[in-house]
Order: C-alpha cells, then sequence, then structure tokens
C-alpha cells in the first residue's frame, strides 16, 4: 500500500453514497469506484459494508433503485437519487462544510490567539 | 406505512433476498472482472474478489435490518426454523409438550373452576362484580362455611328500608322439594325469593314476567312460580304456551308466570334451581313453618347488590350501622346480632365457602407441578443444547451474534410453550366441568359447578405460557448460547465429583423437582392420615348397617293424619320383611344440608344470667329412633308409641345439654319449656355429630314426631345392602299407594362420606398430581445421574484403575444421588412447613407436621431416587477402565 489510507469516520458512508451517485445512477461496485476514483484511493471502505449502507439510504427513500445492465454486460442494481436525496445532499454538505471549518479552525489556532 | 405495504414486504421478503444475493454476487464479479484484467489468473481473482467484500451472511443480515420491521422477519425465520428444530428431534419435543401441556393444562382447568366457583360464578347476572353475599353475626361471629346464622324477614326488610348505598337486597333460600309430575313426585331443588329477584340480578325472563313487588306480601297468598329453562325444556318439552300453566310444588298447585333464560342456574354456587317462588309462599316450602312475622326466626341468604362507585366498606359500615339500630330497638330478639357483607368468593352458605380451601390446595398444586413441568423441560432442553453446540459453534463462527442465537433459541421454547398452551387449554376445556364428577352425587339433583374458560382465564394463561417460556427457556438458551469457540473443540470434562456450572444447574434442577415432588407427598400423606382418621371416627350412630332414605307424602296430597296412618302401616310391613331389624321416621338426617331445626327454650331451675333464652338445635324423631340409628341412651327411656298427640309432651336431651343445663344433676324428670309448651325429659342420648365430624359437642335435643310437624326422612337397621333394601320398600310403598316413589336409599356411612367431598377431592387432585411429580423428578434424576456418569467416564477409569472396585463405584454414584434426594427433601419439608396452613382447613386430627407422613413420603422419595439412580450406577461399576483411559 503506497498511499496512506484514511479510516471513514462513522455517518460519512452515507454522504459520500449520496455524491458518487449524485454524479449519475450506478450500480453498488460503481459507487464504490466512483468513491475511490474521487479521493484518489484516499478513503478505505470495506466492499461489503458499501450495502448496508445503500439499503439504509433506500429505506429512507433517499435513493431509488432499477435494474439495468452493466457495462460488461451483466445485470446490476442502479441507483439514483431521488428530489429528498438530492436535498438531503446538500444539507449535509453545508453542515460537513461548516463542521469542518469549525474544526480546521480549531485546530488551526495558535496558542496566541486562544 | 400502511398495513398493506407491511404485508407486501412481508410476502417480497424471498424475492427482496434474491434480489440482494444477485447484486452482491454481480459486484463480485465485477470486481474479478476487473482484477483479472489487471492481470491475476482467474480463480485468483475471483478469490481476491470475495476476500475483498468480506463476510457476505454477515452484509446480507445487515442489510435485511436496514428494513422496516426486520425483527417482524427475524421472529418468522425463527418460528420456522424453531419449528424445524422440534420436528428435527420429536421425541424429545413431545416429552416436553406432554409436560407442559400438563402442568398448562392443570393450571387452566384449576383457574377456571375459581373463576367460575368463587370469582364469579352468575355469569348471567348483570353487574356480578357489584354483588355481595349477606351473612347475620352473632357476638361478632360470622358464620364459618356451612354454619352460617342466616337473616330473618323483617330484619331484610328493615335494612332494605334504612341503606341507601345498595340497588337492591335480594332474599334468597335454597330448598329442597317436590315436584308433582303426573301422579307421580319428583325431587327438586328451588329458592324462595325476594319480588326484586329477576329484576335486581338483570335477569329477564325469555317468557312472561319475574316477581311483582306485591308478591311477596301475605301469608301464602301467591302460589306463582318462575321455572328454569332447563325444567322447561325437559318437563314441558319447551311448550310455547307456558305461561298461566299450574305446576304443583309441595303438594300446592302454583302459576307459572315466567322461564327463565338458558344459562341462569340461581344464585347457589354448585346447585341449578329448577324453579323460584316469592317469598310469601315461604310456609309452604318450609317444614319448620311461617316464620315471615317472626324477628327470631333467622332463615334468609341474602345478597346486595352495591350502588355504582360503593366501595364494601362505605357499605359494611352503613348496613352495621342500621343493624345496630335495631339491635336497639328490638333488644329481645337482635341483642348481640349483626350484618356482615362477603364477597361472592367468601360466601358462607354455599358451595364456594365449602370449596375455597379445596380450591386453594388445588391451585398450589397445580402450580407445583407447572414447576416440576419447566424443570423437566428444561432438563430436556439442557441435553438437546448439549447436542446442538456443534451448530451452535458453526453459527457464532460463521458471524451470528451471541444475542441473535439467544433470541433464537428463546423463540424456539416459545413454540414449545405455544403449542402446549393450546394444548393445555383443550385440556382445561375438557377438565371445567370435572369438579361435579369428583364430588359425589347428591341424590341424583342437579349439580353446577362449571368451570369458565373467559378472557381472563385465556389471559393468565398467555401470561403463564411467558412465564414457561422464561422459566424453562432461558437458563438452557443461555447455556447454549454460551459457547466457548476455541474450547469447543475441547472434550467437556465433568465429573461425578466436579461440578462445572452447567452442571450445577442441572443438579439445582433436579434438586427443585425433589423439593417440590416432596412437598406434595406429605400433602397426600397427610390427607390421607386425616381421611383415614375421619373414616374410623365414629360419628355417634351407626353407620354400616343403618340407611337412610326419604318419603314426601304431603306432596302427593296426603294431609297429616293419612301421612300418619301411611308411616304407621310402611312401619309395620318393614318390621315383617326378613333382614330388617327396626325403621323410624325423623324430620331431619344427620350430616344433610339441613340437620336440624333451632328454637329457644327456658329451662326450669336454670337461671339464666345473660338474661336471654338459649337458642338450642333440635329434630323431630319418631319411636325406637335411637335404637334405630344406634344412638346410646344414658338414662331414662327412648320415645314409644305411646308419645303422641294424646300423651304428655316430651322430650330426650343429650349429654351435652344435660351438663350444660342441668349440671351434673340427672335431667329426667325435669322440664323445659320450647315452643309455648312445657316438655318432660324422659332421657339423656348419648352426644354424636349432627352435621360434620369437625363439630364440637353441641346442646341438641329431640323431641315425639306425633307431638309436633312430622318428618318425610325414614331410618332403617338392617344387614342387607341399601340396593335390596330400595327394592323391596318401593314394593312395600307401592303396596300401600302406587304413586308414591321413594327417594335415593344410602347407608348413613355414605351420607357421612358425602360431607367428606372436599378432602376427597383434594386427596385425589394430590395423590395424582403428587404421583406424576414423582415421575418427573425421578425421570430428571435419572437423566441428570447417567448424563455425569457418561461425562465422566475418565475419571472413573482412573478410579478403577487406582484400585477402586465396583462396588465402590457403585456406592460413589448412589451416595450421590441420595445427599442430592437428602437436599431436596430438605428443601421441600421447609416448603411444606411453610405451607401447612393451606392444608390445615381439611386436616382433621392430624398435625400438619405429622412425623409419619414426612417419614412415608421421605421413604417414597428415598426409593424412587434409588431406583432413578439405580442404573446410571450399575453403568459406572461397570466401567471398563483400559477402554476409558484409552478414548
Amino acid at each position: 500500500m503506497a498511499a496512506p489510507k484514511a479510516e471513514l469516520l462513522p455517518g460519512t458512508l452515507d454522504l459520500l453514497i449520496l455524491k458518487a451517485v449524485s454524479l449519475g445512477p450506478l450500480h453498488g461496485y460503481g459507487v464504490l469506484l466512483r468513491i475511490q476514483q474521487i479521493s484518489a484511493g484516499a478513503l478505505l471502505i470495506e466492499q461489503g459494508a458499501l450495502y448496508p449502507a445503500l439499503y439504509r439510504l433506500q429505506e429512507q427513500n433517499l435513493l431509488a433503485t432499477e435494474w439495468g445492465t452493466s457495462e460488461n454486460n451483466r445485470r446490476a442494481k442502479y441507483y439514483r437519487l431521488t428530489r429528498q436525496g438530492e436535498k438531503r445532499l446538500r444539507d449535509e454538505t453545508q453542515s460537513w462544510n461548516r463542521l469542518v471549518a469549525a474544526m480546521s479552525a480549531v485546530l488551526g489556532s495558535r496558542p496566541e490567539e486562544a | 406505512m400502511s398495513l398493506a405495504s407491511v404485508l407486501d414486504r412481508l410476502l417480497r421478503r424471498a424475492r427482496l433476498d434474491h434480489d440482494m444475493d444477485e447484486e452482491m454476487r454481480s459486484h463480485m464479479a465485477e470486481r474479478a472482472a476487473d482484477l483479472q484484467r489487471a492481470g491475476l489468473q482467474p480463480d485468483e481473482a475471483q478469490r481476491r474478489a470475495r476476500v475483498e467484500f468480506g463476510g457476505v451472511e454477515n452484509y446480507k443480515e445487515q442489510c435485511r435490518e436496514a428494513r422496516p420491521f426486520h425483527f417482524l422477519h427475524g421472529f418468522l425465520d425463527d418460528l420456522r426454523f424453531g419449528w424445524r428444530m422440534l420436528c428435527r428431534a420429536p421425541g424429545v419435543s413431545l416429552l416436553a409438550l406432554l409436560c407442559l401441556t400438563i402442568g398448562i393444562g392443570a393450571n387452566a382447568a384449576v383457574w377456571s373452576w375459581i373463576e367460575g366457583i368463587l370469582l364469579r360464578p352468575f355469569p348471567a347476572v348483570a353487574h356480578q362484580e357489584r354483588m355481595m353475599a349477606v351473612s347475620g353475626t352473632y357476638r361478632g361471629a360470622a358464620g364459618a362455611a356451612g354454619d352460617s346464622i342466616d337473616v330473618s324477614w323483617p330484619d331484610f326488610r328493615d335494612l332494605r328500608k334504612s341503606c341507601t348505598l345498595f340497588d337492591a337486597f335480594i332474599a334468597d333460600k335454597i330448598m329442597g322439594t317436590t315436584l308433582g309430575i303426573g301422579d307421580r313426585a319428583q325431587r327438586a331443588t328451588g329458592s324462595i325469593v325476594s319480588a326484586n329477584y329477576f329484576d335486581a340480578l338483570g335477569v329477564r325472563p325469555i317468557l312472561g314476567r319475574g316477581f311483582q313487588p306485591d308478591e311477596e306480601v301475605g301469608r301464602n297468598a301467591h302460589p306463582v312460580t318462575v321455572i328454569s329453562y332447563r325444567l322447561w325444556q325437559e318437563r314441558f318439552h319447551g311448550d310455547p304456551a307456558i305461561i298461566g300453566k299450574t305446576q304443583r310444588l309441595n303438594g300446592l298447585p302454583h302459576t307459572i308466570v315466567g322461564v327463565a333464560p338458558p344459562g341462569f342456574n340461581g344464585t347457589f354456587v354448585g346447585w341449578a334451581m329448577q324453579f323460584w317462588v316469592p317469598v310469601s309462599m315461604q310456609e309452604a316450602f318450609d317444614a319448620t313453618g311461617y316464620q315471615l312475622e317472626d324477628r327470631n326466626s333467622r332463615w334468609i341468604e341474602g345478597f346486595v347488590m352495591l350502588k355504582p362507585g360503593v366501595t364494601p366498606q362505605q357499605a359494611q359500615s352503613q348496613i352495621s350501622a342500621a343493624a345496630a339500630r335495631l339491635e336497639a330497638a328490638y333488644p329481645a330478639t337482635n341483642r348481640g346480632r349483626g350484618i356482615k357483607l362477603f364477597p361472592l368468593w367468601q360466601t358462607p352458605f354455599n358451595d364456594a365457602g365449602t370449596l375455597l380451601p379445596t380450591l386453594g390446595i388445588a391451585l398450589a398444586v397445580v402450580v407445583f407441578v407447572l414447576l416440576i413441568a419447566c424443570a423437566n423441560v428444561s432438563h430436556l432442553l439442557l441435553s438437546r443444547g448439549v447436542a446442538r453446540r456443534h451448530e451452535m459453534t458453526v453459527r457464532l463462527a460463521v458471524g451470528a451474534k451471541r444475542g441473535r442465537l439467544l433470541r433464537q433459541l428463546l423463540t424456539e421454547a416459545l413454540v414449545l410453550s405455544t403449542l402446549a398452551v393450546a394444548a393445555g387449554l383443550l385440556f382445561g376445556y375438557w377438565c371445567r366441568n370435572l369438579l361435579v364428577l369428583l364430588l359425589p352425587s347428591r341424590g341424583g339433583r342437579a349439580m353446577n359447578l362449571p368451570g369458565e374458560l373467559d378472557w381472563r382465564v385465556l389471559t393468565l394463561s398467555a401470561v403463564l405460557c411467558l412465564l414457561a417460556t422464561a422459566l424453562f427457556g432461558v437458563v438452557p438458551a443461555i447455556q447454549a448460547s454460551r459457547v466457548d469457540l476455541a474450547g469447543a473443540i475441547k472434550a467437556e470434562s465433568a465429573s461425578v465429583v466436579g461440578g462445572r456450572r452447567r452442571g450445577l444447574t442441572r443438579w439445582s434442577l433436579v434438586l427443585v423437582q425433589v423439593a417440590l415432588s416432596f412437598a406434595l407427598l406429605v400433602g397426600a400423606a397427610l390427607l390421607l392420615l386425616s381421611l383415614r382418621n375421619m373414616q374410623n371416627m365414629s360419628p355417634g350412630f351407626s353407620t354400616r348397617q343403618v340407611l337412610v332414605t326419604w318419603l314426601d307424602l304431603k306432596s302427593a296430597g296426603y294431609d297429616q293424619q293419612r301421612v300418619n296412618d301411611f308411616e304407621d302401616q310402611l312401619l309395620d310391613r318393614l318390621q315383617t320383611v326378613p333382614g330388617v331389624v327396626s325403621a323410624s321416621f325423623a324430620e331431619f338426617a344427620p350430616f344433610a344440608y339441613v340437620t336440624n331445626a333451632t328454637a329457644p327454650v327456658a329451662i326450669e331451675g336454670f337461671d339464666n344470667a345473660a338474661g336471654e333464652l338459649p337458642t338450642l338445635n333440635y329434630n323431630q324423631v319418631g319411636p325406637g329412633y335411637f335404637a334405630t340409628m344406634g344412638i346410646p341412651l344414658l338414662s331414662g327411656r327412648e320415645f314409644t308409641k305411646a308419645d303422641n298427640e294424646a300423651g304428655p309432651p316430651v322430650a330426650i336431651v343429650n349429654q351435652s345439654m344435660a351438663a350444660q343445663y342441668w349440671r351434673g344433676r340427672d335431667p329426667v324428670g325435669s322440664r323445659f319449656q320450647f315452643n309455648g309448651r312445657w316438655l318432660r325429659v324422659v332421657g339423656v342420648a348419648k352426644d354424636s355429630k349432627y352435621s360434620s365430624l369437625n363439630e364440637p359437642p353441641t346442646p341438641f335435643f329431640y323431641v315425639p314426631l306425633r307431638q309436633n310437624t312430622g318428618g318425610t326422612i325414614l331410618n332403617i337397621r338392617t344387614s342387607l345392602p341399601p340396593q335390596s333394601i330400595a327394592l323391596t320398600l318401593a314394593r312395600e310403598v307401592h303396596a300401600l299407594d302406587e304413586n308414591i316413589t321413594p327417594g335415593e336409599v344410602i347407608t348413613m356411612g355414605e351420607q357421612v362420606a358425602r360431607t367428606m367431598a372436599p378432602q376427597h377431592v383434594a386427596l385425589m387432585l394430590l395423590t395424582v398430581f403428587s404421583i406424576l411429580a414423582l415421575l418427573l423428578a425421578a425421570v430428571g434424576m435419572y437423566g441428570v445421574m447417567s448424563y455425569t456418569v457418561s461425562q465422566s467416564r475418565r475419571e472413573l477409569g482412573l478410579r478403577m484403575a487406582l484400585g477402586a472396585g465396583p462396588r465402590d463405584l457403585l456406592r460413589l454414584v448412589l451416595s450421590h444421588g441420595l445427599a442430592l434426594t437428602a437436599a431436596g427433601v430438605a428443601l421441600g419439608a421447609a416448603l411444606t412447613l411453610g405451607s401447612s396452613r393451606l392444608l390445615g382447613y381439611l386436616l382433621y386430627q392430624v398435625s400438619p407436621r405429622d412425623p409419619l407422613a414426612f417419614l412415608s413420603a421421605l421413604t417414597i422419595m428415598t426409593v424412587a431416587a434409588l431406583a432413578a439412580c439405580f442404573v446410571p450406577a450399575v453403568r459406572a461399576a461397570r466401567t471398563d477402565p483400559v477402554r476409558a483411559l484409552r478414548s
């Protein structure tokens, strides 16, 4: 393993999936590839762990599914974002950014500023 | 989410699972294809794809949990799987099911009895929860069961007028009477009731009407009757035009004004009433004469209906205040008298009171049996848990959580106990009317002791099911799911001496079983001793060679003179029958429902400190009564034919009355006043028992039939069996009058035995269930012993190799069995001593700590334990050290 990899924070997998799917419908393996591609392989996801998250999001009506055919001509289930999913992605992204800004501010502060 | 979509999801579950499977396989195939493109061999690519994906089944389970109602899916899975597991070991499952069915079924049956007899005995009554029984008290003492103090009609009317917290006062008096059917007379049971009876109870006659207020006024003024549905069906074949027709009751034509609805049997627990008459007809049905205007004659057994929201305490304090006012207003009759209200289950004057202790014991017994059954099922499941250790290990290894396994095992237990509840309820349903069969017959009269399997009993059974599951399911489930993954491959090494936790659980289960069965055995032994005492106890009259029956002439239209002539002729005829020694008539028979009348008496020369007349019990008897009954006379003479209307009034007193009122002097020749006449005492009879074997010696006197109102009870002293006398008697009676049929002929011994019904029922329940419990405990002990012996073969072999002989090993195993038994017996003895109060009510001259009972229970228990341990012990003794150590 060349590049250092980061463990996912709890709860962030859902946000990653929503983001990945927002760029176009994907099947499960496709979601995995998309996340690795965007993060340049920096995020470590156990492949099977993707599915409970996909099912959870689907139950919350954030994702919709339909069966289709993959690039390799295999039957595969495709996930796409619903209207609610889009809204959730926006909200979650904003609150994530606020969190990151706040955390960076705290962690980047120097003694005299405190 | 709507119900439809929930159902839809549940039904589509199989397809969703299939989709999930396909999706994951597709993922791995894509990944393998990518890996292959990156240069891996196909085999290696597929392996890597599977490894990278992780535990497929585990993720599938997580996906299922993401679905709503996944717990329901899990439950359904567990149910299905549980069912399959039960079917896989049908022997064990059936045995467990049988144990639980007996346990739960016995409970359901006893609860249905308690519900139907004690708690809600009158299902046809609109508001029985507001109903309470009324009884009189004397100097603070209320009547005990079978010995109640009734209320007089004038008092009853005054209470009704002055108490405001009550919707209704209901007078009710059960009576045996004769029903004229064509030319014949048939014995029937009816009630004398206040006119508000049907309205107050909320029971609407299906034909005609109930009674009207004016029908309780006037001496014998309203010969009207409401008949029961069953009488209407059986006697009148459901005649729709029955209203207005007449029916002879006790010889008097009554107009039928109503038919009670089906299911209404009156308000006397244990008996099904066939008709009701208003209070005004009291004199026609009561042998003791007209009592409606006498404040001193107490005969009413009544009920009250509380107004909604009134508590029993408020009602009691109001009625007590009213009774106190009556006491002040009528000191001559009411001094020391009060009124007490009872909840229905404590009703002092009907079978509720008599059966209360028996049902209490029955309840304790069935709870014990259920506990024993649960212990046994626990055993069975524990053994199966050992057999299933491999299964559990595999399931844990492929990623099942322990909690999930526990849930699965508990669901299996729940399946088992649900089946048992269903079977048990069926069993209870069959047994709900069993109590009537356990009780002795009452001369063919309609008994009514139904169990009620209503929603309360059903709810209780459901709760019991959960409780039983918890009791027998939890321990084995925890044990079975507590599989040590690393240790599971190692052989378990329990031993006779060393006990690991698993061993301990088994041993304590057996301990509980031994303790409970010992307690039941002691109970059965105590009751057996008590019954033996009762049977050996002489009631003071002969029980073997004296028969009792009854003959009702008045309802056949006889007047007093014809009754006298008939009885004289019949006695003359009976004297000539070979085998008949003597015969005599009386008003009451001892140990019947009513055994005597009461009257105030003034005794000459007895100075009465209390200032009021003592009220004593008496019977009217014919010539030769004492010789016939076998009651010895201590002094004086017996009544003769000369003691009739023409002779001077006489009486015979018993020993206790002589001792109490003549203080050691021989009363023969003295006088006492009774019913306004002075009677001369001509004899003193030995004390005997009048209504129960438990009663203390009671002052009692006898007066001649011919100088009083007469009687219908016939006693015959003979060496012939009752059946042959019954035929002879019927022949002789028919020779005199074809239309008269004598009643059931039984020995006085049978008459006495019928009063021991509560003891008989309790003994039977205890015997049956203690044998059952003993068997279950023995099976349990056998199980744990053979298991231990088979698990400790290595140790046994070692002992043998080191010089122990087969005898030593035999002794080793047996002594462990005996130690276990001793511990269980000690626990059981403590339990028995703690709960002996329950049996105390039914015990007769036996201490609840009777050493003989404990000793015999101990012997039986020890023999059973030795028998149970013998086979495992022999197996231990036959251990082959070479093979045991090598294996």
